[in-house]
């Protein structure tokens, strides 16, 4: 009896929330009860928030901007989906070639996030955030050439279909598996060690940790993931067009990452959801010239939400009127905000902060430097 | 000859780069931000030379009335979106500037649609110097753009606010205890940062008139790759970066299996001088200190 | 005479033409307390940073209990066995004080487990992050600050996270800890108990500590022998009183 009630439940909200989910569709969606709008905005949101989440280890956890992760969502869709539609004759069940196709994208998309964080071992902050926009451009921009019989070219990649009640259910697992991963990683020493590198690169060296490794690691992981979430885009869509992929969908992921709170998986899976049910949901109510109006309140919405929540003029205000303390009120519930008990699930609740100093530093490599004088540049 | 024409075109185009990357370098070398809304003032510019040829008919007013309005929108920008989070985390910076970037273009997008305007601003025609033919729009950009650029150097070099914007890039915090006036410096490179992506609309609408509310979007994004590989923060570094990555597009153009890869080639230039040289071409090397 | 743990061979650096460190010749034995004095801009951290593979010497070779370990990155020489602390602060601060320090033990071969391993939950997970909790608990002990341990480490007070930097070092389990003023912004009570905190990791893990300091009596009261540097060069050397009191060094000191 012991041992059950030391379980704690809090760890694995977010599994139980999305597993009930997950089981409620699919018996709804069974029983006839869902039309396909609701069914594409469940993969969808299963693929947004697989993408934001893998993001968010990223830049809240390794504390590394990246712009580039539509680049590997668009390797794992045009690869996954080719794979899909090669496989297609010879299978008879869907399932077979979905999964083949999900475990080759996701793998492919690795192996770009190890390419791209080989330059994340030498360039730190907005350096290294231009460098993976300009991959994601790259890949992109060689999918957009390819042959027509290769990868579709300009005119897209066709898809084969998928049995349209199920793929959510897929999906919606393969977000738990997701989950399962990232978060395991990070509640675990490893998760410490990455943590370490976010809070300071060169104390956690001299600590031993082997940042090379942590870096290529995570980068790898974080794109495999993506690369999932873009071979499920090539199922829900029937076609893979590589417009999709351009930094502006990246950019899109990381605002889920960001207003979800830096640094919280919780956050992010609720931004994702969030911002996709805004999403779709608007762009079928506003038609036509309405339709800007959109991107319109978007926007404004992310200015004034960023601006609230991070400026520091605004310190006081909000720390006056928060849900948090608002709610502790109610419940009467005291805890010193300096005390943080060392408890895994609670881990990620640390605000993030990352000095200007640091994210502007470029980082040589401190170990084979003589400085040469020219380096020293006058202005 | 057509190496040389190529060329010409190559280094005209860059110089617009240049212009724009120079706003983007000053602005993140003085204010530590990355203006990402930086290239849709080059489109709001664009709009404003729109209205105004369509008012007067005259293109140099609506380069007048475009350098005024972006100067304008720059220093509202600023001071509305970006000054409320000076001493913020950069991400949170950045993110607001997205988040301006889309405004801008919505805002544009609301107001005259998704149909491109075209915009002639003027015919200049041909320069021809015995076989040499180059059309006078690369001339004159090369040209204005070339003052400009010194013109900056200059005040940048020898006036007191130059040498206070210096001041402020090298460390803010020093910079105010000596009594510079560090938010009017911000406000002064941003609107500088603004004039010359007026400029740079002006050139890129004079080379092709077709107008629309992702003008600047791309352009953005390749002058800031040209920033990055000249060395951010570093003025010289942009020009550099601008020309560079404008003569290799020209050139990339010319190829014919290239050609459709020119964007590709721009940005594996970029990761390629970044691996080898992390600041870039001129940029300072800052080491944190063990 | 006790082992040699720690040697260096005519170890410099230059950056650019400038020689910021010339021909440092050190050897320290097994449980030494040794000091490493000098005035500011002697060259004293850079030696660290050379120790602790940030910099490459340009000449000179330095060997950990014989092997020669120069030019190795940072990551393999803290496994060979040389933690260090920093001159200004370096903890993680988005962290408790129990997480630095299980930072530390990251690499300790009893603490082996794969992310593989993590990823599934298998039992040595489990097992492994119990143990390395209690053993961060009990370095924590040592340098006094177990209670804090719940603490988010900036939210410590200057000494104490001086103190947890130590402790984060230690928990590396090195041959030799490499500390770089240590008592500096301490009040005269910290830095007497950070003294008997020195002594005490020395006797209870026979350690050897290389430290950076300026306070005399800090140096004095614990170091048994000291290297002075002054611009780079090696003043004098030897036992800690006499090398002191060699008037070079007060020279250098005063400035004369």
């Amino acid at each position: 009896m012991k041992q059950i009630s030391k379980i704690k439940w809090h760890h694995y909200i977010n599994y139980i929330v999305i597993a009930i989910l997950t089981v409620v569709f699919a018996f709804m969606s069974f029983g006839g009860m869902l039309d396909s709008s609701t069914l594409y905005m469940l993969e969808k949101m299963a693929i947004a928030v697989m993408l934001a989440v893998s993001l968010s280890v990223v830049v809240g956890f390794l504390g590394e901007l990246s712009l580039g992760h539509a680049g590997f969502m668009c390797v794992g869709a045009y690869l996954g989906g080719k794979i899909s539609c090669l496989l297609e004759p010879f299978f008879d069940n869907g399932m077979v070639t979905l999964l083949i196709s999900i475990i080759i994208g996701g793998i492919a998309a690795a192996a770009c996030g190890i390419i791209i964080g080989l330059p994340a071992l030498r360039l730190k902050g907005d350096y290294l955030a231009i460098v993976t926009l300009a991959f994601g451009e790259i890949v992109r921009s060689l999918f957009m050439n390819s042959s027509s019989e290769s990868f579709g070219g300009s005119l897209g990649l066709n898809t084969p279909r998928y049995d349209k009640n199920s793929l959510f259910i897929i999906a919606l697992l393969l977000v738990l598996v997701c989950l399962a991963v990232l978060q395991n990683i990070i509640r675990s020493k490893h998760g410490r060690a990455i943590t370490s590198i976010r809070d300071n690169e060169i104390a956690s060296r001299a600590t031993g940790i082997n940042v090379t490794k942590y870096k290529l690691a995570v980068f790898s992981i974080s794109a495999f993931f993506a690369g999932i979430a873009g071979v499920l885009y090539s199922f829900s869509n029937y076609t893979v067009q590589s417009t999709k992929f351009s930094y502006n969908y990246s950019i899109e992921i990381l605002v889920m990452v960001v207003l979800g709170g830096m640094g919280s998986i919780n956050g992010s899976i609720i931004a994702a959801t969030l911002i996709t049910y805004l999403d779709i949901t608007l762009q079928t109510k506003l038609t036509g010239n309405l339709a800007v109006l959109q991107d319109l309140l978007y926007s404004l919405i992310l200015i004034v939400l960023v601006i609230y929540n991070n400026a520091p003029a605004l310190k006081g205000f909000r720390e006056k009127y928060n849900l948090k303390n608002t709610l502790n009120g109610i419940f009467k519930r005291r805890n010193d905000p300096a005390r943080h008990t060392d408890d895994e699930a609670k881990w990620d609740r640390v605000p993030t902060k990352i000095k200007v100093d640091e994210v502007l530093s470029v980082e040589i490599k401190t170990t084979q430097s003589t400085v040469d004088p020219d380096r020293k540049e006058k202005e | 000859m057509e190496i040389i024409e190529t060329l010409i075109n190559g280094l005209s185009v860059g110089s617009t780069y240049a212009m724009i990357a120079l706003g983007y370098t000053m602005v993140y070398g003085i204010a530590k931000m990355l203006n990402f809304a930086h290239g849709d003032i080059i489109m709001v510019g664009g709009y404003m030379i729109y209205l105004t040829m369509v008012a007067t008919g005259n293109a140099l007013l609506g380069l007048l009335a475009a350098i005024v309005f972006c100067v304008v929108l720059g220093i509202s920008i600023e001071k509305i979106a970006y000054r409320p989070l000076r001493g913020a985390s950069p991400l949170a910076v950045l993110i607001t500037a997205i988040g301006v970037s889309y405004l801008l273009q919505s805002v544009a997008q609301m107001i005259f649609g998704t149909a491109p305007k075209m915009v002639n601003i003027a015919n200049l025609g041909n320069l021809q110097m015995g076989s040499l033919k180059v059309p006078y729009y690369t001339v004159v950009t090369l040209g204005c753009s070339f003052v400009l650029m010194v013109g900056l150097t200059v005040f940048v070099k020898y006036t007191k606010t130059g040498r206070a914007m210096i001041a402020v890039s090298e460390d803010r915090g020093a910079a105010q205890l000596m009594g510079i006036h560090v938010n009017r410096i911000i406000m002064i490179t941003f609107a500088i940062g603004s004039a010359l992506a007026a400029f740079a609309g002006f050139f890129m609408l004079m080379k092709s008139p077709s107008l629309s509310n992702t003008l600047g979007a791309m352009p953005g994004i390749k002058a800031f790759t040209a920033a990055v590989i000249g060395g951010i923060g570093s003025i010289p570094g942009a020009m550099t970066g601008g020309l560079l990555i404008g003569v290799v597009e020209a050139i990339s153009f010319k190829i014919p299996i290239i050609a459709p890869y020119t964007d590709a080639i721009e940005f594996l230039i970029l990761i390629i001088i970044l691996l080898v040289r992390p600041s870039g071409i001129l940029g300072k090397v800052r080491r944190e200190k063990v | 005479m006790s082992e040699i743990i720690l040697k260096t061979e005519n170890l410099g650096i230059s950056f650019g033409g400038l020689k910021a460190v010339q021909d440092v010749n050190i050897e320290i034995r097994k449980k030494q307390l040794y000091g490493l004095v000098g005035p500011n801009g002697a060259g004293k951290t850079t030696v660290f940073n050379i120790l602790t593979g940030v910099y490459r010497p340009t000449t000179g070779r330095f060997y950990l209990c014989g092997e020669d370990i120069t030019g190795k990155s940072q990551e393999t020489i803290n496994h060979k066995g040389i933690a260090r602390t920093f001159q200004n602060i370096r903890l993680f601060n988005n962290m408790t004080v129990i997480r630095n320090v299980l930072v530390g033990l990251h690499n300790q071969p009893e603490f082996k487990c794969s992310m593989v391993e993590s990823v599934f939950r298998l039992p040595r997970h489990f097992s492994c992050e119990k143990r390395m909790r209690a053993r961060a608990k009990e370095i924590l002990r040592i340098v006094g600050l177990e209670e804090e341990r719940n603490l988010l480490s900036c939210n410590l007070p200057y000494g104490k996270q001086r103190k947890l930097e130590i402790a984060r070092a230690l928990a590396t389990n090195p041959k030799i800890l490499l500390l770089d003023e240590p008592a500096a912004g301490m009040n005269p009570n910290e830095t007497e108990d950070l003294m008997n905190i020195i002594t005490r990791i020395r006797d209870e893990f026979d350690m050897t500590v290389l430290l950076i300091e300026h306070d005399m009596k800090f140096v004095s009261g614990l170091c048994d022998e000291v290297t002075v540097l002054n611009f780079g060069i090696v003043l004098t050397k030897g036992d800690t009183k006499t090398a002191l009191n060699d008037p070079e060094v007060i020279k250098a000191y005063i400035g004369g």
